[in-house]
């Protein structure tokens, strides 16, 4: 993570905020680190980023991301459906279609197709949820405050904080504390009463794994992380096995993969723009993005993001430049040793004449030449729960 | 035989006319997990403090200096295989590289083992 916070790190800004669970975390030994303008735990004392990235795989994780901005839309009084109309004017899929307790997966764009954040869209019933990068989260307040009518009410929960439950045995420790939870199936979520209160459960994640995002009032949010780790199946873990995690799930990270400077056809994310809207458009990117779908569709498009898989055990990391024979042809996005497949893994936006499986080419890390292979994303395989 | 350390956490050991280098354990501590360790190929003239290799954890990649001047003579192979052995054992079996001591002299700037200890005790 070491410059993947050197854009709110900048000298002159603001002073780093606190976690909810700051004490939370020092209390477990974690090493913090700043990140997204706020002091984070990179890792935990006694395991490592390893340890906590395979625990993760093989059992649950306890992840803070209260760095995320949590959001929610309201419809104008006496106008239902406002709130997802006038959103999906800046997002290229369907809000208004989104039935109560389902999620989305989508983007805030440019009119020149760039994005500017990626989010999810949560129709909880009485409004709309936005989870946004805590990044990014004070630009999208403003984008949004721009662009919706006034009469759209914008609330930031700030007063929320989210832990994420990775892992292929989140869902028994999740049911324990909040029976039902388990039923929800992958990008649904729900409102369940824990202690004397509330808290919203979505089964969704960063890791490639099946898990929860659990959204807990920062007054509540100390008990409960602490009966989540109470069960022997969960143990903490920080930013540098989430950023691990997420890039063996091939998911990019806004700032490094994203900016906006990137449109999502390029990003290969154009499942997140909705067939519908392709038609009809009306969203704020909608010309550029039928440009880039246009250049795919004739093999003209320039860039694309790809998975790259290196040969040996030397990783290449963000900024390293990517060769077909002496024609530079790309640059790494993110890029580390992989864990799981004990072998350096990268993703990069490379010429997209390139972008084709098993494509042989090379990375330049210092004075080596890397052989790497382009590689369908995800590297290691999603396990969503969809329902049994 | 003397052991001396530098502000950048490398250890080195000196024995007659040559030297062995690696990192300390707060080193390999603050580094975390070792995936990758890029040793200098044997003959390399060092400078002290110029690069000399580069440690690869999960997260990043950071440069080791060289704490002396002198030529590289002999590299740890067995971190090629096993390139934890710089988290396991750091300050023994998981050394860098052996190298000539190009002028003694340069050995009086860095810190003993107490100096490196209350070093690491202000950090």
């Amino acid at each position: 993570m070491s410059d993947a916070d050197t854009i709110d790190d900048l000298p002159g800004e603001l002073p780093l905020a606190k976690l909810p669970l700051d004490s939370w975390h020092r209390a477990r030994g974690a090493r913090m680190v700043p990140f997204a303008g706020y002091e984070m735990p990179i890792q935990y004392e006694g395991g490592g980023i390893v340890a906590e990235h395979n625990w993760t795989r093989e059992s649950a994780s306890l992840f803070d991301v209260s760095h995320m901005g949590q959001l929610a839309l309201k419809d104008a009084p006496d106008d239902p459906g406002s709130a997802a109309r006038a959103l999906e004017k800046l997002l290229p899929g369907l809000v208004t279609s989104l039935k109560p307790g389902r999620m989305r997966y989508s983007l805030l764009l440019t009119e020149a197709g760039g994005v500017i954040d990626d989010l999810m869209v949560t129709n909880t019933g009485p409004h709309l949820a936005l989870v946004v990068n805590g990044a990014c989260k004070w630009d999208d307040i403003a984008h949004l405050r721009e662009h919706l009518p006034d009469e759209i009410t914008l609330t930031h929960f700030d007063d929320f904080a989210l832990l994420a439950l990775q892992g292929p045995k989140a869902h028994e420790a999740l049911a324990k504390l909040v029976p039902g939870a388990e039923a929800l199936t992958f990008m649904t979520a729900g409102l369940f009463a824990w202690g004397s209160g509330h808290i919203w459960v979505s089964r969704a994640g960063y890791t490639g794994e099946d898990g929860f995002e659990i959204s807990v009032h920062e007054k509540d949010v100390g008990a409960f992380a602490d009966a989540l780790v109470a069960d022997e199946r969960v143990m903490p873990a920080g930013l540098g096995a989430r950023d691990s995690l997420r890039l063996e799930a091939g998911l990019p990270l806004y700032g490094h993969d994203l900016t906006n400077n990137i449109d999502p056809v390029s990003a290969d994310l154009a499942f997140a723009i909705s067939k519908k809207r392709r038609d009809t458009g009306g969203y704020l990117g909608h010309q550029a993005i039928m440009s880039r779908l246009a250049d795919e569709a004739d093999g003209t498009l320039a860039l694309r993001r790809v998975g790259l898989l290196l040969d040996g055990r030397m990783p290449a990391r963000e900024g390293a430049e990517v060769f077909a024979g002496d024609t530079k042809i790309g640059t790494v996005t993110s890029g580390g040793f992989s864990p799981t497949l004990q072998r350096p893994i990268a993703m990069a936006y490379i010429d997209a004449a390139y972008a084709r499986e098993g494509a042989a080419l090379e990375i330049a890390v210092r004075s080596k030449r890397l052989a790497a292979t382009v590689s369908p994303l995800p590297f290691v395989p999603h396990r969503y729960f969809r329902g049994s | 035989m003397p052991r001396y350390f530098t502000d950048e956490h490398e250890w080195i050991d000196v024995e007659d006319d040559t030297a062995t280098v690696g990192i300390t354990d707060y080193a390999q501590e603050q580094l975390g997990d070792i995936v990758f360790v890029e040793l200098p190929e044997v003959g390399k003239a060092l400078d002290k403090g110029g690069d000399a290799a580069v440690v690869e954890s999960v997260k990043a990649a950071s440069d080791v200096y060289a704490p002396i001047t002198g030529e590289v003579n002999e590299v740890n192979e067995s971190l090629e295989d096993e390139p934890a052995l710089v988290n396991t054992s750091p300050e023994e079996d998981g050394w860098f590289f052996r190298m000539t001591i190009g002028d003694a002299s340069e050995l009086k700037d860095l810190m003993d083992e107490a100096a490196y200890k209350e070093f690491v005790d202000g950090l």
